[in-house]
């Protein structure tokens, strides 16, 4: 919204400086974006008067002249054309900033004649685009500074342009009447009154208006217009054109910038007819679907069944509340014009103007909420108006409809204000602010006026004496704590959880990434998703159409760029919600960790290889035992289809799948464009058990001085056979004695095959016995020995090494 | 016994010079071994006379004690020059690098969030969480934003995908934290205090806008909680956060569907030379929105306005990230440049705590 200073002295009668406006201004919650005074970019320039001027020696179309100035007579070189002796003219010293040319004048040399200052034509100083020659007054003294002159004689170039934005429960602050009502209501001057002249029609109007029965329930309340005839519409005069001109709009003709100064002056949208092209009479009705109206915006729109417009007996003519049409528009022929004032419910103009997409100042205003009660004192205000512009005469109202009854009333307490707000603000002073915002006040009920739609309870009177009072005078109270001494943890398991992943994997050398959860259709499909119920309806970007399935395809799509960076070795991660459906809640957190290129940059001790699956499962297991999950667990081979199927596991607890790890497919490699050796784990904090129990306290530690033995078994087996059968089957041999068993040599390949037999591996293990009542003897040793070997063997198919 | 100078002299000379441990242990052998001279020496007490045998022997022994004393310092001597030339031989240079190790880091927004979480924590707020894909009346209806809402139109609401015949209002990807009030407190219902940081959702991508960024709700309600508090937990929570002596806000009247009162948030501050100085200048940033909760948002979550009240605030996540730390774009948190991530990210124990400071 915007408007200038002296609009709004039209309306406030304030001895307020534009600063202390401007600051009631965004106080008020009327937050000022804009202000552009350009009376302040001319504060420094004077009057002067030429009293000498003479060809420059060196230069034909420059003039030395003497200039009488406030501070004595000066030599001035111009190059204006109508530079001569007796002109009143506008001078920039040595020192000012000229706007127009984006210059600090100096004392300057031309052509070997100093000169101490400029002339400035109108272009120079962002007057007009004049720049045939400088500046000539008709009036003013040496010395007198040029915006006192300009306030006199062209007020309307220094007027302060104020730009506001608008929340939109504010419609009454889309006039500048209720702009002025605001700062009057905060003692920053008087509204002025509005008086409303009575118009006495001449004639009866020869233009009914009808509104369908269908529509005057939700739709068109209230329709009057009336017939000015013999106007004569041409350019406006200076003030209206510059009022609209400041606030960026373009003049037309008067009748038409009339009904955009109510727009702006009164949030009283108008419509103008040139009563010659309407056919017959006017009817507000639904379309039927189909018709077809040439806008003025000089576009043509196709209505929709149930949208209201307005017709007359031949053909529509206007899309009712938010644009007239071309059609019936008026020009500077017009003679007779109809002048419309309606009341549109501001739903379906929302409507209406959504589905057609149109914008216009009008529908802005009534899908906002302009003021019903002030359809026809606007009319006849405006009809007024056109009176004293055009001339003609006004015919009698042509109306169909009623002010829609808005009236209602909610209770003042004044006790619970201060207890919302935290505010001392006296009784006396919550009524005087809403009486002065209009709010018509009986007891403790209070009515709110007819302009304030977004009033609609108790709370709002609180927000309106609060705002009047100022929220920027509020002090802050401490809050005391909910219960008293050290405050309670607050984190759910979860949320440890989340943050315990998080932290494991930073320790663990991984980047943490934070990728879009939406991601393209082409990823979204290789990872498991894709589908039409995480599908986003109206996506930024054919890269973010659908929800993200599985973390993994956007830390793959960073590593590839990064690589195209020139990053080759990398170890991201992210821990953040994956989606597996398009309902609310169905999305689960993933902690997810992708290794690329080598495990570490070249040096002289051979640290570098590429990453590999075990890399990858070392993590996951870290992040898993920082999560809480216990140490045995049993690994599967039921991965997803973007998994390498050879090489990837998943980490379970029965049928609970709690991580899964691997190499990426090769495939999946090739269509996110990674440069393999790339290998990741996904790990589901969510189905990690929780302990039964918690307490701090720790089982006892139960340690033996009795001295532990450890033992060797190699096992030839065959080459599918997998490690964990193995490792299983020995600590079950005897669950009391065997503290621990842990793999420690692998033997494979073409050389373990020519040894030990085709399709066949040795794998070792050491197992370390723990007596816990007395000292092993050689023959517990061997008995013990002999369990793991043949329970071993049984489980594996394989034979004890020899 | 006169020989024992002589022997005395011979064998001290013989460990003198002995060249290396095992000379020495020849020596030793010679002089101490069961066959050596002094031993045998030693032997030949027996057959003397007992007085004669009292005096030798003293003799004998202290002889004895001196080579044994002598063996053992130019044992260690020996050791001691050994131990010297191997660790001359083992000498590396020690301006190599170091083995590599990789060093991981905290995500900014990560990290912001923990600081949050540690400040709001310390005033008894716990921390409230919610779906991202949300149905329109969490989004918006509970929230006091009818369909018809200018305001629903300004969120640049994403929309999902509703298959043919479903006729419920499709859902949104949350274009705000806010759904997480009404959630939180139809579940726990009055009092409650909670912040619900997370992800949130809008149509807008250019310079300053991604269409995904983060956002903290702030919610506490009990019976006679005013605006005056919310600006007190306001002032705690940005002197806290930006880690400056004290701050200034200023509440400026504005308008959420979702709050009445409502205010935007100013926080004083100076730009110079690029630089962000919270607490001082005479500048005013616009850091968040704020209000006290509408009775109709109350009644919409199940607690009933006339008992309880209280407010509600929200600000965005990236934006404090960026103002306390000094990072220009807000893009480039989604990009996973990993030049950004090792430069703005934190350490793995970096750990956000009132008693440590939040910050390093």
């Amino acid at each position: 919204m915007k408007f200038t200073l002296s609009w709004l002295r039209d309306h406030l009668d304030t001895e307020a400086t534009l600063d202390d406006i401007l600051y009631a201004l965004t106080d008020l919650g009327l937050e000022v974006e804009e202000v552009s005074n350009r009376a302040a970019r001319l504060a420094t320039f004077t009057l002067a008067k030429i009293t000498h001027a003479e060809q420059h020696p060196d230069a034909d179309k420059l003039r030395v002249c003497r200039v009488m100035t406030d501070e004595g007579e000066k030599q001035i070189v111009c190059g204006a054309p109508n530079a001569r002796a007796g002109i009143t003219v506008v001078l920039a010293k040595p020192g000012d900033y000229v706007p127009g040319i984006d210059v600090t004048l100096g004392v300057g040399k031309i052509r070997g004649v100093e000169s101490h200052g400029m002339m400035c034509s109108e272009r120079e100083l962002e007057l007009s685009d004049e720049h045939n020659g400088i500046i000539e007054l008709a009036s003013g003294e040496v010395g007198q500074k040029f915006t006192d002159w300009l306030a006199i004689n062209r007020p309307s170039v220094v007027d302060p342009m104020i730009h506001i934005k608008i929340t939109p429960n504010r419609p009454d602050a889309l006039g500048v009447r209720g702009i002025a009502r605001d700062l009057a209501a905060r003692g920053l001057g008087k509204l002025k009154p509005l008086d409303i002249p009575a118009i006495k029609g001449g004639f009866p109007c020869p233009i009914t208006v009808t509104i369908d029965e269908a529509l005057k329930t939700k739709g068109c309340p209230l329709f009057a217009g009336r017939l000015i005839r013999g106007v004569k519409n041409g350019p406006s005069p200076a003030w209206l054109a510059d009022r609209l001109t400041a606030i960026g709009l373009r003049p037309i003709s008067t009748l038409v910038d009339i009904t955009n100064f109510f727009t702006f002056a009164l949030n009283r949208p108008l419509h103008v007819f040139d009563a010659a092209k309407v056919h017959g009479n006017l009817r507000i009705h639904p379309a039927k679907g189909g018709e077809e109206l040439l806008a003025l915006d000089g576009k043509t729109y196709r209505l929709a069944e149930g949208m209201m417009l307005i017709s007359d007996d031949a053909q529509p003519e206007s899309l009712a509340g938010i644009m007239g049409g071309e059609l019936s528009g008026c020009t500077e022929a017009t003679t007779d014009v109809f002048l419309e004032s309606a009341y549109w419910d501001p739903i379906t103009v929302a409507a209406t103007g959504r589905a057609l997409k149109v914008n216009s100042d009008a529908r802005y205003r009534f899908e906002r909420g302009v003021d019903p009660a002030f359809t026809l004192p606007g009319l006849d205000l405006a009809t007024q108006m056109i009176l004293d512009l055009c001339g003609g005469q006004a015919s009698d109202l042509a109306v169909d409809g009623a002010v829609p009854d808005t009236s209602r009333a909610y209770r003042l307490n004044p006790a619970r204000v201060i207890s919302l707000v935290g505010m001392d603000i006296p009784e006396a002073e919550q009524r005087r602010t809403l009486e002065a915002l209009g709010f018509t006040l009986n007891g403790d009920m209070a009515t709110p006026p007819t302009w304030r739609p977004d009033v609609l309870g108790e709370a709002d009177l609180v927000e309106e004496v609060a705002r009047i009072a100022s929220l920027t005078k509020l002090q802050g109270k401490p809050l005391t704590r909910a219960t008293a001494g050290v405050p309670r943890p607050i984190l759910t398991p979860a949320q440890i959880r989340e943050r315990s992943a998080r932290r494991t994997l930073a320790a663990l050398g991984y980047n943490e990434c934070v990728t879009y959860s939406f991601i393209d259709a082409e990823a979204a499909t290789l990872f498991g998703g894709g589908t039409d119920a995480v599908m986003i309806d109206n996506p930024i970007s054919s890269e973010m159409t659908h929800l993200r399935p599985d973390l993994l395809p956007g830390l793959l799509r960073a590593a590839a760029r990064n690589q195209a960076r020139g990053f080759a070795d990398l170890a991201l991660c992210e821990i953040g919600p994956a989606f597996h459906g398009g309902e609310p809640g169905e999305q689960h957190l993933q902690a997810t960790g992708l290794l690329v290129g080598h495990t570490a940059p070249r040096d002289p001790y051979g640290s570098r290889r590429p990453v590999d699956v075990f890399d990858a499962k070392a993590d996951a297991e870290a992040v898993l035992a920082a999560l809480g999950a216990p140490a045995r667990v049993q690994i599967n081979r039921k991965v997803a289809a973007w998994w390498h199927p050879g090489r990837s596991g998943c980490i379970a607890l029965g049928p609970n799948a709690m991580a899964t790890f691997g190499e990426v497919h090769p495939k999946i490699l090739a269509a996110m464009g990674v440069k393999g050796p790339a290998v990741a784990f996904t790990i589901l904090p969510a189905n990690v058990p929780l302990p039964k129990v918690k307490t701090p306290t720790r089982p006892a530690l139960a340690i033996s001085d009795l001295q532990a033995v450890e033992r060797d078994f190699a096992f030839v087996v065959d080459a599918n056979v997998e490690a964990l059968t193995a490792l299983n089957a020995a600590i079950g041999a005897d669950k009391a004695l065997i503290e621990s068993v842990r793999l420690f040599d692998q033997f494979i390949g073409d050389k373990a095959e020519a040894q030990m037999g085709a399709g066949k591996k040795s794998i070792a293990l050491t197992v370390r016995l723990q007596p816990t009542d007395k000292t092993l003897t050689d023959a517990d040793i061997e008995a013990v020995s002999a369990k793991i070997i043949e329970k071993v063997t049984k489980a594996t198919g394989g034979t004890l090494r020899g | 016994m006169d020989g024992l100078d002589t022997l005395k002299a011979k064998y001290l000379a013989a460990i003198a010079t002995a060249a290396d441990e095992s000379a020495l242990e020849e020596v030793r052998v010679g002089a101490l071994g069961k066959k050596g001279e002094i031993s045998a020496l030693m032997a030949g007490l027996g057959k003397m006379e007992p007085d004669q045998r009292k005096a030798a022997g003293a003799m004998l022994n202290v002889l004895k004690d001196e080579i044994d004393a002598a063996l053992r310092a130019r044992k260690s001597g020996l050791a001691d020059a050994a131990l010297d030339a191997r660790l001359k031989s083992e000498w590396l240079d020690v301006t190599l690098p170091a083995r590599p190790r990789r060093t991981g880091t905290i995500h900014p927004v990560s990290q912001v969030m923990e600081e949050l979480t540690a400040i709001f924590a310390d005033m008894g707020f716990a921390v409230a969480e919610g779906p991202q894909v949300e149905s329109d009346w969490y989004n918006f209806d509970a929230l006091n934003i009818p369909p018809e809402h200018p305001a629903r139109q300004e969120h640049d609401t994403f929309f999902m995908n509703r298959a043919a015949g479903d006729d419920r209002p499709p859902h949104v990807l949350r274009t705000h934290t806010s759904p997480v009030q009404i959630r939180a407190m139809t579940e726990q219902g009055a009092p409650i205090r909670v912040i619900a940081p997370g992800r949130v959702y809008r149509m807008d991508m250019d310079q300053t806008h991604t269409p995904m960024f983060h956002q903290v709700e702030g919610l506490c309600i009990d019976r006679d909680v005013s605006m005056a508090n919310l600006k007190w937990v306001l002032e705690e929570f940005c002197r806290a956060f930006f880690e400056v002596p004290s701050v200034e806000l200023r509440f400026r009247a504005s308008h959420f569907p979702f709050t009445e009162p409502s205010a935007e948030v100013d926080i004083r501050c100076s730009w110079e030379g690029g630089q962000l100085k919270i607490g001082e200048g005479d500048k005013w940033m616009e850091i968040l929105g704020s209000g006290m909760v509408h009775p109709k948002v109350l009644k919409a979550a199940g607690v009933n306005p006339d008992e309880w009240q209280g407010f509600a605030f929200g600000m965005g996540i990236d934006r404090l990230a960026m103002l306390k730390y000094g990072i220009p774009d807000l893009r480039a948190f989604f990009e996973s440049d990993l030049r950004w991530l090792r430069h703005y990210g934190f350490a793995a124990l970096d750990l956000p705590t009132l008693p440590a400071g939040l910050s390093r």
